[in-house]
């Protein structure tokens, strides 16, 4: 399944007019639990992989390469090929991977 | 305005969201079996559940001229015990017979263990035994791309064609995978954790609009059973045609579900 061109039917100043108030809320909510990171006391020496996985993903946002959602949805998978044989005992899901475990394939 | 929910979970929702479903235009919704928000304690439980999705749940949407369908299985959650999950799995054929179960759903993986493929493969035999339809649940978040790998190859590995399966939950990083393997894709609308109506609707305009369709998974967690509805609003707004917007929230369901042929619309 390729992507097709130009498959929206907006123009590139309609979408402007329509989404940029709400993505820029959206953007400053990032920016702003990003700030709330910074004033909260560290608890470990180590960067949680859930902030350094965002942090990749925000490089996405702004590389200027298409499909962003998902290249960033593929940098938050689970690369593994190993199946365990129970959940027992298992964390619940967390939304992010170790970024240097491999992400995006 | 006519539309389908085809993945709802109405035993969660009051009988106020069966009356506004039913102003926006929703004719008919299919509940597949799911995760209580608890594991039961019992494969009695499970009876008690089909025979809420079989015998009270179309009542109840019935007083608002909704048509109810139903799927049937135990879900992945509850899965990972198999001796459990095969005593609730021998309830399920006495159930197929009753005039709204569609097939076998939501089966799939949740934590991507052996325990829940075994019993997902048990359940893939069971709708291929019984010539029924699979609706098919993904994992979430990490884990949804290896699972949805996982659950395809399980089903791959059947005889059943691809065509018959729906595969629901699907992001932009497992669409295109789906459909390219003859699978049916569902996208999920939440408001916070899956799905907005706005990248649903970005997902149709780059991978087009064949064997694909919408739905709210409306629950008891955070989630809106007015989110189809949403999303054709979405779709027009942002000038597409309506008939691409019928095509995705009401023939697609209606062309899939209708491989079943106790899938038939009295409002038509
Ligand atoms: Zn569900």
């Amino acid at each position: 399944m390729a992507e097709t061109g130009f498959s929206c039917p907006q123009t590139r100043e309609q979408v402007i007019n329509m989404y940029f108030l709400e993505h820029r809320a959206k953007l400053l909510d990032v920016a702003a639990f990003l700030d709330r990171l910074d004033r909260a006391r560290p608890t470990a020496s180590n960067v949680d992989f859930r902030e350094a996985a965002l942090n990749e993903a925000v490089r996405i946002l702004v590389d200027g390469q298409p499909q962003r959602a998902k290249r960033i949805l593929a940098l938050l998978s689970d690369s593994t090929t190993e199946i365990p044989q129970s959940a027992h005992g298992m964390k619940g899901a967390s939304g992010a991977v170790r970024v240097n475990s491999g992400g995006a394939s | 305005m006519k539309y389908i929910d085809p993945h709802v979970h109405m035993v969660s929702r009051t009988t106020d969201d069966y009356q506004r479903m039913a102003l926006a235009g929703c004719i008919a919704i299919t509940e597949p079996a799911f995760w209580a928000g608890f594991d039961r304690s019992s494969a009695q439980g499970f009876f008690d559940y089909y025979r809420q999705l079989t015998e009270y749940e179309p009542r109840r949407a019935a007083l608002f001229g909704i048509q109810h369908f139903t799927w049937l299985c135990i879900n992945p959650k509850e899965a990972d015990d198999p001796g459990f999950a095969r005593e609730v799995i021998a309830l399920i054929p006495d159930f197929l017979k009753c005039d709204n179960v569609l097939g076998i759903g939501e089966i799939g993986l949740n934590k991507n263990t052996k325990n829940e493929k075994i019993i997902l493969e048990e359940q893939i035999a069971l709708a291929e035994k019984h010539n029924q339809l699979i609706l098919v649940h993904t994992p979430h978040l990490e884990d949804k791309r290896k699972g949805t790998r996982l659950i395809m190859d399980a089903l791959s590995a059947s005889q059943i064609d691809p065509g018959r399966i729906l595969i629901d939950h699907v992001e932009e990083h497992t669409v295109a995978e789906v459909l390219d393997r003859g699978f049916w894709a569902g996208m999920t609308l939440y408001p916070d954790t899956k799905m907005t109506p706005q990248r649903a609707t970005d997902v149709i305009e780059m991978y087009g609009s064949e064997r694909i369709w919408m739905n709210s998974a409306g629950d008891w967690g955070c989630s809106d059973p007015l989110a189809v509805p949403k999303a054709r609003i979405e779709m027009s707004r942002r000038g597409h045609q309506m008939s691409l917007i019928d095509k995705v929230t009401l023939d697609n369901p209606r062309t899939f579900l209708s491989q079943s042929e106790k899938f038939v619309l009295k409002a038509e």
